[in-house]
Formats: C-alpha cells, sequence, structure tokens
C-alpha cells in the first residue's frame, strides 16, 4: 500500500455527519415552531431555509477544503 | 379548450420523459465481454469531468464505436499578439493542431494552449502543461448558453413588460410568469429590504430568473453545465457583493467598523471579523450555486454511470428508477438554489440599506437585530 490512510475522506465524512446533525436540528425545530404555530408556517419556513442555506455554505467551504 | 390543455400537458410530460432518457442513452453504449470493466469505470469517469468542463464545442451525441461526434464547433476567439478569430472546428476535438499566422495553437483538455510544429506538450513540476497560453475570449459552450438566456429572458420579459401598456392581465408565457415576478417582489425583495425595495428588485428579478433557467436547462441533456461552473457563480456573486458594498449606508460601515452598542476592546476585536464577513458572504454565495449545482450533475451522471458498470436485470431498473428520483429532487434543488441566491443576496442588500432609527426604538421593535 503506497498510501496508508486517507485523512480526506475521514474528514469529508466528519464535515457530512456535522451537515446532516445541523440541518436534521433545524428541520426538526421547525417542524416543532409549525406544529405549536401553524399560523406562522410561511415565517418559519423562510428562516429555516435561510438557516439551512448558510448551514449549507459552511458545509461546502469545509468540502472544497478538504 | 380544455382538451386542448390537457393533451398540451401530457406533451410536456412525455417531452420531459424523453428528455431523462436521451440523458441515460448519452452515456456510453455498455462494451460486449467482461473484461471491459475497467475500462468502462475510467471511461465514465471521463465522461463526467468532460461534462463538468467548459468545452469548445457543443456536443450532442458521440458514437463511441466509430468516435464521431454530433454537435457544432463555435468560434475561438484568442488575444495573442493580435485578435485572432477561428472556428474550432480547426482542433477537430484536439486531435489536430490549428496553424494560425504560423502559429501552432493544441486544444488540450479542453484549454488551448501555444506549441510547436509537433504540438508538445512540457509538463511543468507540478503536473500541469508549462506551455504558454494566449488569452482565451473565446464563445464556449457556457458563454452560448448565458447569451441564448439573456436572449431569451429579454424577448420574453420585454414582451410581458410591453403587454401591461394596454391590458391588466397578462396572457400566454405571461401567467406562468407574473406570479413568478410577484412573488420575488413581494416575498423576497418587499420583506427583506424594506422601503426602497424597488431599487434592487430589477437586479433580484434578473438573476432569480437567469439562475431558474440555467439550472433548469442543466436538467436537459443539451449538457449545459453553466451554473456548475466557478466563474460564473463568482461573477455572480460579486454583483451581488458590489451593490451591497455600494448602497451600503452611514449605519452599514459604522457597524462593521465601529459597532455600537458594546464595550470599545471589542469593537477592536469585532472590526476584522465585520470586514472578514464582508468577504464572505458572496464567498459563500458563490461555493453554494456552484456546489448544489455540480454535486446534483455529478450524482445523476454517477447513478446512470453504475447502470452500465453492473449491466444486469436488477441493478439497471433500479437505478433508473433511482435517476427519476433525483431528477425530480434536482428541479426542486434548481428552484431553490435561485431562491435561496436572491434571498440572500436581497437580505445582504436590506442589512447594507436598513435604516436605524435611534431615537424611537420601541417603533421597530419587530426588526430583527442582524
Amino acid at each position: 500500500m503506497e498510501e496508508a490512510l486517507n485523512l480526506d475522506m475521514i474528514g469529508a465524512g466528519l464535515i457530512i455527519i456535522g451537515a446532516g446533525f445541523g440541518l436534521g436540528k433545524i428541520g426538526s425545530a421547525a417542524m416543532e415552531g409549525i406544529a405549536r404555530q401553524p399560523e406562522a408556517a410561511g415565517k418559519i419556513q423562510t428562516a429555516m431555509i435561510i438557516i439551512a442555506a448558510l448551514l449549507e455554505g459552511v458545509a461546502f467551504a469545509a468540502l472544497f477544503a478538504v | 379548450m380544455q382538451k386542448k390543455n390537457v393533451a398540451k400537458f401530457l406533451l410536456a410530460c412525455l417531452l420531459m420523459f424523453v428528455s431523462f432518457n436521451s440523458q441515460a442513452f448519452s452515456v456510453k453504449e455498455p462494451q460486449e465481454g467482461g473484461d471491459a470493466k475497467v475500462n468502462t469505470e475510467e471511461e465514465i469517469s471521463e465522461y463526467i469531468d468532460h461534462h463538468l468542463a467548459d468545452s469548445h464545442y457543443v456536443n450532442f451525441f458521440s458514437d463511441g464505436e466509430t468516435g464521431a461526434h454530433y454537435g457544432f464547433s463555435l468560434p475561438v476567439i484568442l488575444w495573442d499578439n493580435g485578435l485572432k478569430v477561428f472556428s474550432s472546428g480547426k482542433f477537430h476535438h484536439g486531435e489536430d493542431l490549428a496553424v494560425i499566422d504560423g502559429q501552432h495553437y493544441r486544444l488540450y483538455h479542453s484549454k488551448i494552449y501555444k506549441t510547436d510544429a509537433e504540438g508538445t506538450i512540457t509538463y511543468g513540476e507540478n503536473g500541469f502543461p508549462a506551455n504558454e497560453r494566449p488569452l482565451d475570449f473565446s464563445i464556449t459552450k457556457n458563454v452560448l448558453y448565458m447569451l441564448v438566456v439573456s436572449l431569451l429572458m429579454l424577448l420574453v420579459f420585454g414582451g410581458l413588460a410591453k403587454q401591461y401598456k394596454n391590458r391588466s392581465v397578462p396572457k400566454g408565457s405571461g401567467r406562468v410568469l407574473e406570479p413568478l415576478v410577484l412573488y420575488v417582489r413581494d416575498e423576497i425583495a418587499k420583506p427583506n429590504i424594506g422601503k426602497n425595495y424597488r431599487k434592487y428588485t430589477g437586479f433580484l428579478l434578473t438573476v432569480f430568473f437567469f439562475i431558474w433557467i440555467l439550472n433548469l436547462l442543466g436538467m436537459t441533456p443539451l449538457g449545459v453545465n453553466v451554473t456548475g461552473n466557478i466563474a460564473v457563480t463568482m461573477a455572480l456573486a460579486l454583483i451581488t457583493f458590489f451593490i451591497v458594498q455600494f448602497s451600503g449606508n452611514k449605519d452599514y460601515w459604522k457597524h462593521i467598523f465601529w459597532m455600537p452598542g458594546v464595550p470599545w476592546p471589542m469593537k477592536i476585536v469585532l472590526a476584522p471579523i465585520e470586514v472578514l464577513g464582508m468577504f464572505t458572504k458572496p464567498f459563500a454565495l458563490m461555493i453554494r450555486l456552484f456546489a448544489n449545482m455540480t454535486a446534483g450533475h455529478v450524482i445523476i451522471m454517477t447513478l446512470l454511470g453504475l447502470i452500465v458498470v453492473f449491466q444486469n436485470w436488477i441493478a439497471g431498473p433500479a437505478f433508473f428508477g433511482f435517476t427519476i428520483f433525483i431528477s425530480i429532487i434536482e428541479l426542486l434543488v434548481a428552484f431553490l438554489q435561485a431562491y435561496i441566491f436572491t434571498l440572500l443576496s436581497a437580505l445582504y442588500i436590506g442589512m447594507a440599506v436598513e435604516e436605524h432609527d435611534h431615537h424611537h426604538p420601541a417603533d421597530n421593535e419587530d426588526i430583527p437585530v442582524l
């Protein structure tokens, strides 16, 4: 074996785990919020998408650094 | 009337299905014999790389056996001690050298290099070609599609705008576009920018439809991957960056360099962070759109490639179904990314032009502090 261990792939996996966890939390919180106050669904959805997009941006930036 | 519309809808569905299918067929046909397996994988990976890169040709279909390409050549425009314009057909897909005014040019991995008469490419220490490159202003595949989409938008939206002179209700394609235009204005521009939203709505609408149409074209078998090109998304993000910086008011700059409401040692710490934030915001816009679209194209083409790799009756239909599933998700992503780009642009512009009423803090309680 020439390359003993490719740490890049582990890093990419860690990023995906982190991003997945974060997106899950955003989604669950938004769901809960909508269930509690269905009339605010539109506002919650917009905020959810913004935060998800910001998280996604960080995750992609990290993936490109890897 | 009703029946006609239903027929039109069915035709559209059929066309969409055909386009999914022909995308599948555009991956090379599997080769006979088992020993070709490793070769096939390399071929698929090469095919995907080729799809993601910009090109001097528009290539609809390649015949794997005869090596024939079906498509058309695009003009090459070089600046190399004077303007040089010729057709990319002279390269014969990288097989031949183009000789213009005694200078040899070679197309090597979709990039044009200056070479000697034999077309030698010398490699530098980092493994990349060290040959000199002329300044390339060519109308490449991406440029062509951008021009086409711009022209299309000019015609469609110009026509839509003209309709309002005579009638209050649009007809034809305007009926689809009007709600979208209103959506961008009322749901994206108005709540995020505030009072002066009209000034920026034009930009937001342009960017929204430009990205959305290009994303959707990426789902057709034309081989479009414009928004999956980092140079394109960088240009779009730079426009947002400049609009934000030039429309920033006194409060915006004050919040960057001398944040009010925190103790003074904190202000010194915050200033560099805020300055960095000025650049990371458009950077994130650039990366987000580019990475999302590239990832989508790679996933779809990899799944299609897996059909060719496995070559059996279980994997074939399974990956075909999975490809359709991902394609439908990609249709959603195409809209979502255009929406996100526009929404975040509006948000950043809103942060720059927001007016802070310092005397009556109770009046703007519902404005979130960003």
